[in-house]
This record gives C-alpha cells, structure tokens and sequence, in this order.
C-alpha cells in the first residue's frame, strides 16, 4: 500500500496507465483484506456467543471451539424461566415501549412549539435541553433517587418509564427540531384558513409530514431505552422490576463461579435478538439517519 | 443517556419562522399549556432539578436517610482530593478519554477511507465494491447492549474457557494457556479500552464515510491531478473538510470514556486488578448507594461534569489551534 501511493505521488501525470490499474488493484485487496478482518473481528464473538449457548456448562468448560453436543433450546427454557429473563423481557418491553411512545409524543409537541412559534424564553428553553444532553446523568442520580422516593414511585415501573421519558426527551427534541423547521409554512396557513384549530393542525397536518424525522429517532430512541442500564440500575432496584440489561449484570455476577454459562450465553442471545430485528429491518434508514445527522 | 452523535453539538437556534402575535383563544392557550407544558414540566422535574439540587448535596454532609443535612461548604470536595481510590479512578477516566477516542476515530476513518476510496483512483471517487456489506457487519455492535458488549467480551477473555485464549493457544502461543486477560494489571486497562472501540467503530465509520461521500468530488480530481497518492488526499483534502465531524466524534467518545460505567460494571466488577480499571462512576455508585454518603457521592457527580465540560473545551480549543473554524462562531 505504502509503496503504491509513494509512486503515484513522484509521478504525477506520467504514470503509465497499467501501472495505476495495478496499484489499484492492490489498494483494493488491502482494503478487502483489512475491512474483512475488521468484519471478523466483529462475526466471530458474536457467532461464538451464538454457538455457546446451545452448549452446557461442561461442554464451554471443555473447549470454546468444540460444537454444541445437542441442538436443542434447553439454555433458552431455563434461561427464560427459571433464570427469570421472560419476567425481565417483559419489563423492558413494557418500560421500553410505554416510555417510547411517551417521548415521541411529548418529543413532538416540545420541538414543534420551539420550531414554528414565538415567545418569550424559547431560546432558554432550547439551551437548557442542550445542557440536559451534554451533562453526565451521573451527576443527577442521587437527587433523582429522592425525588423518585418522595413521589413513591422508586422501585416502580411507571417512575422507570417517566425516568426515561425525561432523559430521552432532549435528544427527541433535537433531532425533531430541524424537520419541524423545514416544513413549509404555507401548509400551515392554508390549514389555518381552513379552519383549523392549533391541535386539528398539529395532529392531522403537522405531525404526519414530521413521519421520516420521527421514524429515525423513534429507532434510536429504541436502542438507546433497550440499552439503558446506570437508570434501572441505581432506580430499579427490586428483582420483580428488574428490565433486561440489569437482569443480565446481576446474572452474570451473581454467585461468582457458579453461574449456567450456557444460560447466560442463552440470554446474552434473548436480548440480542428484538435490537437484531430492528437492527435487520431498519438497517438502511439507521444508516441513513446517520448521513443526514453530518451533512446539516 | 443515548448515544447522540447525530444531534448537531452547536446548532444554534435560529429565529421563529413566524411571528405569531395573534389572540389567546382557549384553543392556543390550552395548546401551549400542553405542547410546551406538560414536556418542560416532566424536564424540569426529572432532569433540571437533580441537576441543580446535586450541586447543593454536593456541600452537604447528607446521608440520605436522616432529615438532617448539614452544610459543610466545599469539605467532600477536599475530601476527594485524599481519596486515593477516587483519584485512580479520576486518572482511570482521563487514560480512557485520551486513548478511547484517538483509537476509535483513527480507525474508523481508515475504514471509512478504505470503503469510500479504496476503489478505482481515476474518474469520480468510486467506493470499494461489496462495501455496504462491511457496513452492515461493522454497524451493527452499535446497536448491541453496552452490557451485553461487556459480557460477551468478558467471555471471550475468560481465562480457560475464553475464545481468545483459545485461539491464541491453537497458533502456538502456549504462555496464554490460562492468561488472565482481565486479571492482570498490564492487560486489563487495554483490553477494556479495546471493548468500548470494538463496539462504537462501525459507528463512525458510517459516521465519517457519510461525511467523506458529502465532499465535493472537483476536490479530489484536483488533487489526482497534481499528482496527490492516497494518503496525501486523505490527509491534505479528507480530513481537513470533515474536521467537524471528527471534533463532534471526538467530544461524543470522550463523554463517554468519562463515563464507561457500564462496560467495566461487566468486564470487572470490582474494579479489576489493583482498582485499573475502576472509574468514577463505579465510586460513585458505591459511595452513594451501598455507603449512603449521597453529599459526597455529589460531589463525585459534579467532579465528573466538571471533566467532560473541560474535555469539551480542550478538544474545541485544540481544532481551534490547529487552524479549524470554530463552529460555535460559523454557525
């Protein structure tokens, strides 16, 4: 590689076209080479983990290459009841789905006020979210331990889901803005002439041409409330409650050496699997999303 | 909480589209209590308070279960400055913010490079084929539980059973029979640190591949035709017209290496080997909720947002000296 962009760069425009041809045909297989190794790096832990949690205890003890005895889902049945990772899972997707729907929502009406209407302290209101998204939430948890404590709503599912709602309401309102921004006004004031109300505008004209932009944060809202963990963690704290990634760092750690590896393997994989799917179909608008987030 | 590379860092608000100035009829008024109500409060109550209130423990002698609270001026502050453990994870959290970040964007523009430049040289600039597929492979830890990430690396490190020492055995390397990756105090710092790159990589990646397609492709047929090899364009035209997106990578990273709760929570609980890979979360939440010293644990939050508010300057400060637009002052 080294040697091939040296050449082109001592020879400017003298390079004999076979030659360039080579070099780039070189240049390609490094590239081929490195990215597939990286691709590797990424396959192989995941495919192992895969792999593992087919396997017992004593088979992972005996050989992390060696394949499963038996294809079966004995892992996955224990895992799920007896290690308590279907009680788990059903949490998350209570929490995960009710504080998603929340925040979209209340995500929604906060930036479309900001973007389309006047008065007085919308600039503050605009920075203080700013703020809410670049301090670390470790500073916040103690205080908000007590303020959850003297609501009553510690330990509780909905106190998680208005938890949620709050920290994930900044970014929501972030990435709302600029679609808000970029509707055309004259939509609007035809609705108006029309006679439309402010909430008829919002709800049948407004929102619906918002779709795209709220379709691309209601993902990466998805991940970022599957994947919370410090919030369950320091909020959440009795076993009933306990959400998905929580469950798996108590799993994990509990009683030492003692632990199912397979089970674990097993539910390492049951939490995968619903961000695998959103992953899977939604692969090209994540990516997409990502495109846009640079080139504004 | 979520990982918000893509919320622009210093999009400043622009003005009102419209200027609404029009009678408070029951519709608008009770459409702004709740659109602009209801959202704020929940802000205000969940978010802005424990902020503001974490600055006040932060002077108190408070221990949470007994109404009494004690003001103690800047005491926990002091107290920090003599608390080994909290200044080793302090320093754990400073090594991780300067090495996480580097790493991560370094490689990630490699690959970004390889993927968008890697093809044809002449004519329009051309990707390698069968790009997307690496793409989607290397996208996709991004999307896996950080706790997951954590555990399965974990695994893979394992001593006996692990896949890692597995493979390195099978090549021959038989001093890693049973190297304890984790357990060492040579390895455990770097093999954490690896974790967190392998997981947040594919994402800049993409991240920086969007941004190089962005670039006018007149700038790179100049350049080939004075002759520019490929590291030359990357370094002379590449990266100089993305430097914002690398300085938004960079601040992004590095908020999150001051942080690293979860991804040491799964590899060491404890702190690992002679506390080296302990951060201050992981003070944090045992001075606060296993010993009940919430003043103190304060404090420790507010030493943290204090850290990622001057990482925050230092890397605008530094794009700014190496010759980078401010971009609080463009937009």
């Amino acid at each position: 590689m080294t040697t091939n962009t040296m050449d082109t760069t001592n020879t400017p425009t003298s390079l004999a076209p076979e030659r360039r041809r080579v070099g780039e045909t070189v240049m390609a297989t490094v590239s081929h080479v490195v990215l597939g190794f990286w691709s590797l790096l990424v396959l192989v832990p995941l495919l192992w983990t895969l792999m593992s949690s087919f396997k017992t205890s004593k088979e992972i003890f005996a050989s992390p290459f060696q394949l499963p005895a038996h294809w079966n889902f004995d892992n996955y049945v224990s895992a799920w009841t007896t290690q308590g990772i279907g009680r788990y899972f059903l949490n998350t997707v209570i929490v995960v789905g009710s504080a998603l729907v929340l925040v979209m929502i209340l995500g929604a009406m906060c930036s479309y006020v900001l973007a389309c209407f006047s008065f007085p302290g919308r600039r503050f209101i605009y920075y203080m979210m700013l703020g809410g998204l670049t301090f670390p939430i470790f500073m916040a948890i103690v205080p908000l331990f007590f303020v959850l404590k003297n609501i009553g709503l510690l330990n509780t599912l909905p106190g998680l889901i208005i938890t949620y709602v709050a920290f994930a309401l900044p970014f929501t309102v972030f990435f709302l803005y600029p679609f808000f921004r970029a509707l055309p006004t004259e939509i609007s004031e035809a609705a108006e002439v029309d006679g439309a109300g402010e909430w008829r505008k919002f709800f049948q004209v407004m929102l619906p041409m918002a779709k795209p932009g709220m379709a691309s944060v209601a993902i990466f809202n998805f991940l970022g409330l599957w994947n919370q963990f410090l919030l369950p963690v320091a909020l959440n704290t009795k076993r009933d409650n306990y959400v998905l990634s929580q469950g798996m760092a108590s799993f994990a750690s509990q009683a030492g050496y003692n632990v199912d590896y397979g089970r674990l393997f097993a539910a390492v994989v049951i939490t995968v699997v619903p961000v695998l799917v959103v992953y899977a179909i939604f692969q090209r608008q994540l990516q997409g999303s990502v495109t846009q987030g640079t080139s504004k | 909480m979520i990982d918000s590379a893509l919320v622009p860092t210093t999009d400043q608000i622009a003005p009102p589209r419209k200027n609404s100035r029009r009678p408070l009829t029951f519709d608008r008024v009770s459409f702004m209590l709740v659109f602009l109500g209801l959202p704020l409060a929940i802000f205000l109550v969940f978010v802005v308070w424990p902020f503001v209130q974490a600055l006040w423990y932060s002077m108190t002698d408070w221990t949470g279960f007994t109404p009494e609270m004690n003001f103690v001026g800047l005491d926990n502050y002091q107290k920090l400055l003599h608390d080994d453990i909290f200044i080793t994870a302090l320093w754990n959290n400073v090594l991780l913010a300067v090495v996480v970040p580097s790493v991560t964007v370094v490689l990630s523009f490699a690959l970004a490079t390889m993927v968008t430049v890697g093809g044809a040289s002449h004519g329009t600039v051309r990707g390698l084929r069968y790009s997307s597929f690496y793409r989607v492979i290397s996208f996709f830890p991004y999307t896996v539980p950080a706790i997951i990430i954590g555990l399965i690396w974990a695994q893979m490190y394992d001593p006996s059973s692990g896949l890692l020492n597995g493979l390195l055995t099978g090549i021959g390397l038989d001093r890693f029979e049973s190297f304890p990756w984790l357990g060492d105090t040579r390895t455990a710092m770097p093999a954490s640190m690896f974790v967190i790159v392998w997981g947040f990589v594919g994402f800049y990646m993409v991240l920086f591949v969007a941004a190089i397609k962005g670039i006018p492709s007149e700038y790179y047929d100049a350049a080939r035709m004075d002759g520019a090899g490929r590291i030359r364009i990357a370094w002379s035209i590449t990266i100089p017209l993305i430097r914002d997106t690398v300085q938004t990578a960079y601040i992004y990273l590095g908020i999150l290496a001051l942080d690293a709760f979860v991804y040491m929570a799964a590899l060491n609980p404890g702190g690992g080997p002679d506390n080296s890979t302990l951060v201050m979360p992981q003070r944090l939440f045992t001075t606060a909720f296993t010993k009940g010293q919430f003043g103190l644990a304060s404090a420790m939050g507010v030493v943290m947002a204090i850290a990622t508010l001057a990482f925050a300057a230092i890397v605008f400060t530094v794009n700014r000296l190496l010759g980078g637009r401010d971009s609080l002052a463009r937009r």
